[in-house]
């Protein structure tokens, strides 16, 4: 049903190494970081919760305003993002407040550690989303739609402030424990919502 | 009859979900709610109506989001004034002859609190405080704090409810599946920390259907002294035909909820996708039920936010380290107000594996109760071990145990009139365990018997207070033998005594037997075997002492405490390292001509350990500015080069400022006297709103290595602070990092305000948003891509300033 906002709890997605390296600033070859590496995974591990929270809404258009339900936008990159959607999955995922207190913790004690565990919860994210919308892109497929690449607020002229509506639509922080401050930044840090297209 | 009498003979039956039925009834989505309570009162009284006719005695008003974030003053007021009046109305227009409530709920804000969000405790305090005052200005009968999945949240909300109304207070959290809050907490935690407030019931609601949360319930059930109260979701979403369902259906979800009411829960009731079916097919299915006694537990425990440490048979370690007495280097953190260096003693006692640490950060010249506050809201966001807020002070006491997160343990009171007076209304308010040492107006007496006759005055003058034994913790103090040869026999005596006679629990600072003696540590260890055979439940220690550890463990093994002893193994096998055998010092013959020096090998490879070791040796023969100079800074060179040419990473740069920094630590603690010449002072700090700091950690570090006296402002530091302190400091340099669009304004204003406020300050600014020309833009003096150009950038101002 439509507006319903819905959960999902994900098994943890495999890990991609190559992304770690990317985020933690390492361009080349650096085989003796690969312990300290495997060390912060390990030590990350048992701090992240994969949660998603998820809701569908109709696209309307007028003239230029986009009318997705829970926000009205005349973002022109968004906008064409969605051509020829009828509908759109907004969602919201995090993986968790844990992350955050380690990086807090190490960057009392090693930078180092705090700048690959930073890479560490960057890459997990990442990989969360990928994983929720490969799914919808199953899910889709399978009754005959496609979905779009999904398109984050901040994206070219999509404004931040929709964080407001996302959040008042989804009820992040009841659903995954997700909130936002004042400045629109999410807490946990380690967080994303995005919107995908669906067109048939 | 008062509802707090009503539930301790019976079942009180709650209410049912709310949002799901507005919703069916037309609720836009993003639409409030609460503004339903005015708009479309009819609505709001039929479901209340509905949940009374099903059989509910208490229902919430709908005012989840009912706060002062949310709403204007005088809307909220008019939507609470409603709320509470539809409540009262559908309860009078109800069928049945149940005893009939109506409960303020509160949600939680949606708001993170600091550290890990924007939200300040005492803001939220206030937030929850206006929205109780007006509960009990329009007649509820009940504050019903629910759906919180937050400890902190939870404690101002509870607080807010304390401090603002005389009515019963009934607290409700949201677990995950994980079976712990979303920021951590167990409900063994949340148990202690709401009990020890004064919450007069307490339990679970929200999240999963009420299979999936029985473990949550079970473990209240097994902790609480107090009713507990649940109210399950009906399962979890599903769709179903194109129509949201949950997956419990109510027969299923009555008898499931029976199950736990026959294991012992006192109120229950339903949350998201529950409807008046459920709450009459639970309450049909319960009518027969005769509800369980709710037993007083009598568990002596403290908890962080999260999980709880409970004092049982196993002994309980409690880190002596962070306390100025005699430390010379803690007094000098204290007074430059180095916070950091305290979190790293928390850290470090942590990692030696203590249970609880102490938290005394007195000091004459400093304002102790600010830097308590600051060192326990640090201390918690970067531990979960439970702390022991340790002052004579009780200003300071109350600011700490305010902001801290969970039930704390004080340290102390004793049997002095005064002190009692001061520490117990504390202790009720804000709930802990206080530690009460066996002293009174007269001192400490030399026999056990009579500190056994202070303990008893004290237990019984904390119960006027309200406040029970199992609160109360005895320290019959451990004194020197060196001064009186029966003084540890009697301080054992003392701790059998209050065991085996108030069936209380102990506590020592055991090293104080020993002072004034040789090999200090032989010493206490026997002392703590002694005292642990005897009944002791906990001793404050330096876990750096390797006696006091070997005793601990091999006390637990011995005791049964550890099973296949495997804790014991584990420690036994890092023995050597316990131990004072020097590191080796790797030398690989292979690659030592790539390197000028071994320290500048150590620094290279970033290398913490051997930096500072070899730092150390080398001392004996070179004085310290020609090992900076001519080892650690050319090393340093080296690896910024190399940086700067992509040949060495960020992480490789940051191990070398770590090597680089453990060297300067090494030189620091052996330069006595001597002042170490630091270059100019460079204030850092992350702009207003924003929170991320790991870059701007990142400059900070590289330039202590080169020199620079470094006052770190931390993140979302408001421009005013900055401004002022480079007043202060007359500092010639400011570093600021936004990593947000959103608060790049953030940055803006506070160069503005520089520029007005300390004109001769040049400012470098950074963060991932930026770049050259928006950094000209917002009238920066420089543009820094990353730490090393900070810092070449730093270098260059500095010599100006010197030439």
């Amino acid at each position: 049903m439509e507006n319903t906002v819905y959960t999902k709890i994900y098994a943890p997605p495999p890990f991609n190494r190559k992304e770690i390296l990317r985020y933690a600033g390492i361009t080349g070859n650096a085989p003796e970081l690969s312990a300290l590496i495997d060390e912060c995974i390990a030590e990350a591990e048992r701090e992240f919760t994969y949660k998603v929270c998820f809701a569908r809404f109709k696209v309307e258009r007028n003239n230029e305003m986009l009318d997705l339900g829970f926000t009205k936008t005349k973002s022109v990159h968004l906008g064409k993002n969605l051509s020829g959607c009828e509908s759109v999955l907004l969602f919201a995922a995090t993986i968790g407040l844990g992350i955050d207190r380690l990086i807090s913790r190490y960057s009392k004690i090693s930078p180092t550690k705090a700048l690959i565990l930073q890479a560490v919860g960057a890459e997990r994210i990442e990989s969360l989303c990928e994983v929720f919308a490969c799914d919808v892109q199953k899910g889709c497929a399978e009754a005959g739609y496609a979905a779009k690449p999904r398109f984050s607020p901040g994206y070219g002229d999509f404004s931040l402030e929709v964080q407001k509506d996302i959040f008042a639509v989804l009820d992040c922080p009841r659903k995954i424990g997700l909130s936002l401050n004042e400045s629109l930044l999410m807490s946990p840090t380690k967080s994303v919502t995005a919107i995908i297209g669906i067109k048939s | 009859m008062k509802i707090t009498e009503y539930i301790k003979e019976n079942l009180l039956y709650l209410d049912g979900g709310m949002g799901t039925l507005l919703q069916a009834e037309g609720l836009a989505p993003g639409e409030l709610p609460e503004r339903w309570n005015i708009t479309h009162a009819e609505n709001i009284i039929k479901i209340h109506r509905d949940y009374y006719n099903a059989g509910s005695n208490l229902v919430n008003t709908n005012t989840f989001g009912a706060n002062i974030l949310k709403f204007g003053r005088e809307e909220l007021e008019d939507i609470v004034r409603s709320a509470i009046a539809n409540a009262r109305k559908a309860a009078n227009e109800s069928r049945g002859s149940q005893p009939k409530w109506v409960a303020l709920d509160i949600g939680p804000t949606g708001r993170m609190l600091k550290p890990y969000g924007d939200f300040d405790f005492e803001d939220a305090v206030s937030v929850f405080a206006e929205t109780v005052k007006l509960g009990e200005k329009y007649g509820a009968d009940v504050i019903f704090i629910e759906t919180m999945n937050d400890s902190y949240e939870t404690k101002a909300a509870l607080l807010a409810a304390k401090e603002n109304s005389a009515l019963p207070v009934f607290v409700s959290n949201a677990y995950g599946a994980d079976g712990k809050l979303m920021t951590g907490a167990t409900p063994a935690a949340m148990v202690a920390m709401l009990e020890g407030m004064g919450a007069d019931a307490i339990g679970v609601n929200c999240s999963l259907g009420p299979k999936a949360l029985s473990a949550v319930v079970e473990e209240y059930l097994r902790y609480a002294s107090v009713p507990v109260l649940l109210k399950p979701n009906a399962g979890l979403p599903k769709v179903a035909e194109g129509k949201t369902v949950y997956d419990v259906m109510p027969d299923e979800f009555a008898s499931d909820v029976c199950e736990l009411i026959s294991k012992g829960v006192r109120l229950a009731g339903g949350c998201c996708g529950t409807t008046p079916e459920y709450i009459s097919s639970l309450v049909r299915s319960s009518a027969e039920m005769k509800p369980r006694e709710t037993e007083k537990k009598n568990i002596t425990c403290v908890s962080s936010y999260t999980h709880a440490v409970v004092f049982d048979e196993a002994p309980v370690l409690i880190g002596e380290r962070i306390n100025p007495t005699g430390k010379k280097r803690f007094k000098e953190a204290l007074k430059s107000h180095d916070i950091d260096y305290i979190l790293k003693e928390g850290i470090a006692q942590e990692e030696k594996g203590v249970h609880i640490l102490d938290v005394n950060v007195g000091l004459p010249e400093i304002d102790e109760s600010e830097m308590l506050k600051t060192a326990v809201c640090e201390l918690q966001a970067i531990t979960n071990l439970p702390l022991q807020i340790d002052t004579s002070d009780p200003v300071a006491m109350e600011a700490a145990l305010r902001r801290y997160n969970g039930k704390a343990m004080i340290n102390s009171v004793n049997g002095k009139k005064e002190s009692m007076e001061a520490v117990f209304p504390l202790a009720k308010k804000y709930g802990g365990l206080v530690v009460a040492l066996t002293l009174d107006e007269s001192g400490i007496p030399t026999r056990a018997e009579k500190r056994l006759e202070i303990a008893k005055n004290i237990l019984a003058e904390a119960e006027k207070y309200g406040i029970e034994k199992k609160d109360i913790i005895f320290d019959p103090l451990a004194l020197t033998i060196s001064a009186d040869n029966t003084a540890a026999k009697e301080t054992l005596r003392a701790v059998r005594l209050i065991r085996e006679e108030l069936g209380c629990h102990t506590s020592l600072g055991v090293s104080n037997v020993s002072f004034g003696l040789p090999e200090r540590d032989t010493v206490n260890g026997t002392f703590f075997t002694m005292a642990l055979s005897g009944g002791l439940s906990a001793a404050i220690m330096n876990p750096y002492s390797a006696e006091m550890m070997k005793t601990y463990h091999a006390y637990r093994a011995l005791a049964g405490f550890d099973d296949n002893c495997a804790e014991y193994i584990e420690f036994a096998a890092d023995m050597p390292k316990q131990s004072s055998v020097p590191v080796e010092v790797q030398t690989q013959n292979a690659k030592k001509e790539e390197f000028a020096s071994e320290l500048q090998r150590a620094v290279i490879k970033g290398l913490k350990e051997q930096a500072a070791k070899l730092t150390l040796a080398m001392l004996s023969q070179t004085v310290p500015l020609d090992i900076v100079q001519g080892e650690i800074i050319p090393a340093l060179n080296t690896v910024g080069v190399g940086f700067e040419n992509k040949t060495v990473y960020l992480p490789q740069l940051l191990m070398s400022a770590e090597a680089a920094k453990a060297a300067f630590e090494v030189i620091k603690a052996n330069m006595s006297g001597e002042k170490s010449a630091d270059k100019c002072a460079f204030i850092i700090a992350t702009v207003k709103g924003d929170i991320h700091d790991i870059g701007k950690n990142i400059v900070k570090l590289l330039l202590e290595n080169y020199g620079f006296a470094v006052t770190d402002l931390g993140r979302d530091v408001a421009p005013e602070a900055v401004a002022e302190e480079a007043v202060r400091l007359r500092a010639p340099l400011v570093g600021l990092s936004a990593l947000m669009t959103t608060t790049v304004p953030a940055m803006e204003e506070t160069i503005a305000l520089l520029r007005k406020k300390a004109p001769w300050c040049k400012i470098v600014v950074g963060g991932a948003v930026l770049n050259k020309e928006y950094a000209d833009a917002i009238g920066a003096d420089k543009y820094a891509a990353d730490a090393m150009e900070t810092v070449r950038y730093a270098e260059e101002i500095s010599r100006e300033l010197g030439a």
